[in-house]
């Protein structure tokens, strides 16, 4: 029952943060609202059990690429945006559409409801020692072909941001 | 207990939320947070079959989905930021270079 609670009231500031997020016009309202939702969700995964994906989810996802979500936010001094209008259409028939979508999908899914297997509150079973045997052993390669991954990220962001002219023609001639 | 179906309802209402935002945001930095989300809608799923068939791959699955959107955010921000220098605007009805 406490389960059930604690996943209603986490859930709820889920939602609550997710729909903030679209209502508000200014990006860094958006930003701090994400953040919401993932500590939030971290929540949620430590009711799973998954406390290794919580703690990860909180540095990773709340910590690492919201702060640079943030500073991108800041550094390009981003304003409220300009609404513009949609086509009619689109609402006259999108706005149905994906109510009878989700009515449809909601009603498929808790038609099958089926129990997760119970964690009790407390009892973490996704140990860090379990996952590190398994994405050491058997997840090996894709392991290693993130990390190339992550360098030609490294790689791809400091080409794009860097200035073009200095890397063309070296130091700026205004420093 | 708490069935899965609501687990995937919520997960599918996260994802919902970050398609509708990708759709109706004009701000090129908010369209990339709604990506997010729905990223972070995806790994909930994950995270509750994990739970649900007790396989602790899908855990394993979820650090990849993260490692990908780190990278993804790096490089998306970047784009940004030449994006940015080179129109000095982040909305994207103005970034129609490629429109016909």
């Amino acid at each position: 029952m406490l389960h059930l609670i604690l996943f209603l009231f986490f859930g709820a500031i889920c939602v609550a943060g997710a729909v903030n997020l679209l209502v508000q016009s200014h990006p860094i309202n958006s930003a701090l609202s994400l953040v919401v939702v993932m500590a939030s969700l971290a929540a949620e995964y430590l009711l799973l059990g998954a406390e290794f994906v919580a703690a990860v989810q909180v540095i990773v996802y709340a910590g690492a690429i919201m702060v640079l979500f943030l500073i991108t936010i800041m550094l390009l001094n981003a304003g409220k945006e300009e609404r513009t209008k949609g086509s009619r259409v689109a609402t006259l028939l999108g706005v149905p559409g994906v109510t009878i979508g989700a009515v449809l999908v909601a009603w498929t899914l808790l038609g099958r409801s089926s129990t997760t297997r119970s964690v009790s509150i407390g009892a973490l079973w996704g140990a860090p020692k379990d996952i590190a045997r398994l994405l050491f052993h058997d997840f090996l390669l894709p392991f290693e072909i993130t990390s190339v991954l992550i360098l030609i990220a490294i790689m791809g962001a400091v080409v794009l941001a860097s200035k073009p002219e200095a890397v063309a023609r070296g130091p700026r001639k205004d420093a | 207990m708490v069935p899965l179906s609501y687990y995937l309802v919520l997960s599918g209402i996260l994802f919902v939320c970050g398609v509708l935002g990708f759709l109706i945001k004009r701000n090129i930095i908010t369209i990339f947070m709604s990506i997010e989300l729905m990223l972070n809608g995806v790994n909930l799923s994950f995270v509750a079959f994990a739970a649900h068939w007790h396989a602790l791959s899908g855990q394993v699955f979820v650090f990849f989905v993260m490692v990908v959107a780190a990278a993804e955010a790096a490089v998306g921000l970047a784009i940004i930021i030449a994006v940015y220098r080179t129109r000095e605007t982040l909305n994207v009805d103005q970034v129609n270079l490629l429109k016909l």
